[in-house]
């Protein structure tokens, strides 16, 4: 498999910290590496050499050769480049208009667009916005119940589906439905289409002359190779597109197809799709997609993403203990549950810093949701009076609660002892205080055990 | 649109496609299939009237003798992209000496093709080997950058391999989300039940909403029955029964579809060995043949994609959908020297009929604009 971008970028740069002063054969070395690496992580070649090219002017010469750690100084101009091509602030959906605002969504068969319309409708509806889903796809089978039953899974409207009736009428009538029916927004899901079909791209302008969508948002997949200069180019030229949603984002695809749509439309990326649930939409900002290409992990994501799930009372009674140093089974047992509420652990991890090391080592220590589930279930066989008092817990205990968890006593075990770990390091952040545990960073939550095997 | 209307569609046609090559169709004369019983599933209710609406509202006088062969389609499809990189190579070798510079460029041009870089590298030293120094013209150039890449291409040109003696011969579909699975199987199960085996569809998407709809509608089509379970049901156990209820049916194919997912999933690639587990059960040897499905519109993850799913389930074949657009597919090109799995079938279009043997010596010359 492919090191990803990320993996690369910080092998070559951890042989240039590794060295004293950075020659301009060392800065051609490296950016040959980044021009690979930008390849195989299928950034356009256009795109590439220019960004390249930038990268080279402002490295080779006084700003880096002055510089006191010249890898750190390169890793800082490859950041900025990549800042300034993936634009340097997020830009919010645009929804100021008179409602109901319609969104058009386009983009290639197969690239999400209608998980996408349920996603974009669950966010939207958990900002109090009376949303209403409008397919448009006539032609792939089932494609309109499709997005029904995903309008029924987020509890927002749906228009009711009339067979037979021709894609500009379906846009008529949802905007219509939208003003009677008091709707915020309403969200206008296309049939995939290739930008090259004259006739179904003819369809979707009539489409977006008919009700002037505030938003037009290309849905592409992550893992598009070298064609992404081309449908984007040709999706904006031809229909005028305002934003762009990455979706796929979850798998291993390093998403060159980002810097790639960024730099030759000019578009926004607006959203990141990172999971087939439904809440797996996140807001795009350009300064942790580059940090993450940069191995810098993406933890504003994570925190924000864990403060939005763990319920405000959940972490308020956390605290009161921490901060009596007591943590027990049961705060345990809550913690895991949240960790499962947040979605897929893997995709949590993914989000630190140093993930793509982490990533051979999460193979084979068989880190997954499943394994949470089974320390779950190791918890919930204990009784009550066990969970408050884990040191009452010896052999026959130990047994009992393998037996009813179906794992073994080893399993038990390291339970225990990483409850251990747990508590001992609650124990410490409840000295801390609040203002401590800012300061020590999420590192400091870090298990000790953990810290040295999946660090860097 | 030139779509088949309703009637052909549902009804099919009478024989064999007179374009269809005959050597990917080992005969099964023997199990001549008149009509299948259809009470496996109750598509009456099933099926979308919007894609029956859809399709009389296009529906246009049937001709399907006025079709363009399956050459002219796949030429149809790829010359859209092959015109960019034909116009490229065009723009350079006018009359040019093959240096190094103009090598680099070639190798771009291969890059831009989705080729990837160390396979692109390859192939232009490949050439440089005999051509470098000389004086050249753009058709030269076309010309030997076909043959190279027929060269690693025509070891994976294989169809379908057929083997009358399994009843049935179970064929697991695989892939990530939105490559065309679904759309493939239909096509695949469309083309064989008009031959004459007979074909029944599992719809082992089980998770993704309206998927199992979607398939039930290529089984009306296609006159196959379709072994279905709700959504969110265990694919497992849905691909189980199939298995068992296609035996005793004494089927000559059985396509069994599964969830999109993401290769580094693993949990969701383990749900994928778990299928295989349960119909080994049944059959020892099955499943036959496992098909990756990939779209041509990926890039340089398709490795990842056919290193992982070979991993997790053994992958015999590949099948490229998607060429119709302006992506080029280059990446085959690396996967055939990496990995050598047969590449059965390509996709260039959204109709049955678009689906097509893969060529490589018609793939290639296509890449690089040649007719």
């Amino acid at each position: 498999m492919f090191e990803s971008l990320s993996d690369r970028l910080s092998k070559v740069f951890s042989r240039l910290t590794g060295r004293g002063a950075l020659s301009e054969e060392d800065v051609g070395e490296a950016l040959r590496e980044v021009r690979v690496a930008l390849l195989e992580a299928d950034v356009a070649l256009p795109v590439v050499k220019d960004f390249i090219a930038r990268v080279k002017a402002r490295a080779v010469g006084q700003e880096v050769v002055k510089s006191v750690t010249p890898g750190q100084m390169v890793v800082k101009i490859v950041h900025d480049e990549l800042l300034a091509t993936l634009g340097t602030e997020g830009v919010e959906l645009s929804l100021n208009a008179t409602p109901p605002v319609p969104i058009l969504m386009v983009g290639l068969q197969g690239s999400g667009k209608t998980t996408t319309s349920g996603k974009l409708a669950l966010r939207l509806a958990a900002e109090r916005r009376k949303v209403l889903l409008a397919s448009l796809d006539i032609y792939r089978p089932a494609a309109q119940r499709q997005l029904e039953i995903l309008a029924g899974q987020t509890g927002v409207g749906s228009l009711p589906i009339v067979m037979g009736e021709r894609p500009v009428a379906i846009a008529r009538r949802a905007m219509e439905t939208g003003r009677r029916e008091g709707y915020d927004v309403v969200i206008l899901d296309t049939a995939g289409r290739l930008h090259i079909d004259q006739e179904l791209m003819d369809e979707v302008a009539q489409v977006r002359d008919a009700v002037r969508p505030t938003e037009t948002l290309l849905v592409v997949d992550a893992m598009t190779g070298q064609d992404a200069v081309t449908l984007a180019r040709e999706f904006n030229e031809k229909i005028g597109v305002t934003g762009i949603v990455l979706t796929r984002v979850d798998g291993d695809a390093r998403g060159g197809a980002a810097l790639s749509m960024r730099a030759v439309t000019g578009r926004p990326i607006k959203f990141l799709g990172l999971g087939e649930k439904l809440d797996a939409l996140e807001v795009f900002h350009p300064d942790r997609l580059a940090g993450r290409i940069l191995g810098m992990g993406d933890v504003v994501s994570l925190v924000e993403k864990a403060m939005s799930t763990i319920e405000q009372e959940e972490a308020e009674k956390l605290a009161r203990k921490m901060e009596k140093g007591k943590f027990d089974l049961d705060d345990m047992l809550s913690q895991f549950k949240q960790i499962e509420k947040m979605g897929d652990i893997k995709g949590i991890l993914g989000m630190l810093p140093g993930m793509g090391r982490m990533t051979e080592q999460l193979k084979s220590a068989q880190i997954d949701n499943k394994m949470i589930g089974r320390q779950r279930a190791i918890i919930q066989s204990m009784t009550g009076h066990e969970r408050r008092n884990p040191d009452l817990i010896k052999a026959s205990r130990k047994r009992r609660i393998a037996a009813g968890s179906g794992t073994s006593v080893q399993d038990v075990n390291k339970l225990l002892k990483q409850h251990q770990q747990m508590a001992d390091m609650m124990k410490k952040v409840g000295r801390m205080g609040q203002k401590g545990l800012m300061r020590q960073g999420l590192g400091g939550l870090m298990p000790p055990g953990m810290g040295k095997r999946f660090g860097r | 649109m030139s779509k088949p209307g309703l009637f052909g569609r549902i009804f099919g046609r009478s024989g064999p496609e007179s374009d269809a090559p005959a050597a990917d169709a080992p005969s099964v004369a023997e199990s001549p299939i008149a009509e299948f019983p259809v009470e496996e599933v109750a598509v009456e209710e099933v099926i979308p009237e919007e894609a029956v609406a859809d399709e009389s509202a296009v529906a246009e006088p049937e001709a399907p003798a006025a079709k363009p062969g399956w050459l002219g389609r796949l030429k149809a499809g790829l010359s859209k992209s092959s015109d960019r990189l034909g116009r490229g190579i065009g723009d350079l070798f006018t009359k040019r000496r093959l240096d190094d510079e103009a090598l680099g460029d070639l190798e771009d041009l291969l890059i831009t093709a989705d080729l990837g870089v160390a396979t692109a590298a390859k192939v232009t030293e490949r050439l440089a080997k005999t051509r470098f120094g000389q004086d050249v013209d753009a058709d030269e150039i076309k010309a030997a950058l076909a043959d190279e890449i027929e060269t690693l291409l025509a070891p994976v040109a294989r169809p379908l391999a057929l083997d009358p003696s399994r009843k049935p011969q179970v064929v697991l579909v695989v892939g990530v989300n939105g490559s065309g699975k679904t759309t493939t199987i239909g096509k695949m199960a469309k083309a064989h039940a008009d031959r004459g085996l007979k074909v029944s569809l599992a719809a082992g998407d089980t998770f993704r909403a309206a998927a199992v709809e979607q398939l039930k509608v290529w089984g009306e089509r296609s006159h196959c029955p379709v072994f279905a379970r709700d959504t969110g049901a265990d694919a497992a156990g849905l691909a189980f029964d199939a298995l068992a209820q296609s035996r005793g049916r004494a089927d000559d194919l059985l396509f069994i579809d599964t969830a999109g997912r993401l290769q580094n999933k693993t949990d969701l690639m383990a749900e994928l060995q778990k299928i295989v587990r349960v119909i080994k059960k049944q059959d020892e040897t099955a499943p036959h043949d496992v098909l990756l499905v990939l779209d041509a519109t990926v890039g340089q993850n398709a490795h990842s994609q056919v290193e992982a799913f070979k991993e997790i389930v053994d992958v015999t074949g590949l099948v490229l959908t998607k060429l119709d657009g302006t992506a080029r597919g280059g990446v085959l090109v690396a996967l055939a020297e990496k990995f050598g799995l047969p590449v059965h079938a390509i996709g260039v279009g959204e109709s049955a009929e678009d689906l097509r043997p893969f060529e490589a010596k018609a793939f290639a010359r296509s890449l690089v604009g040649l007719g």
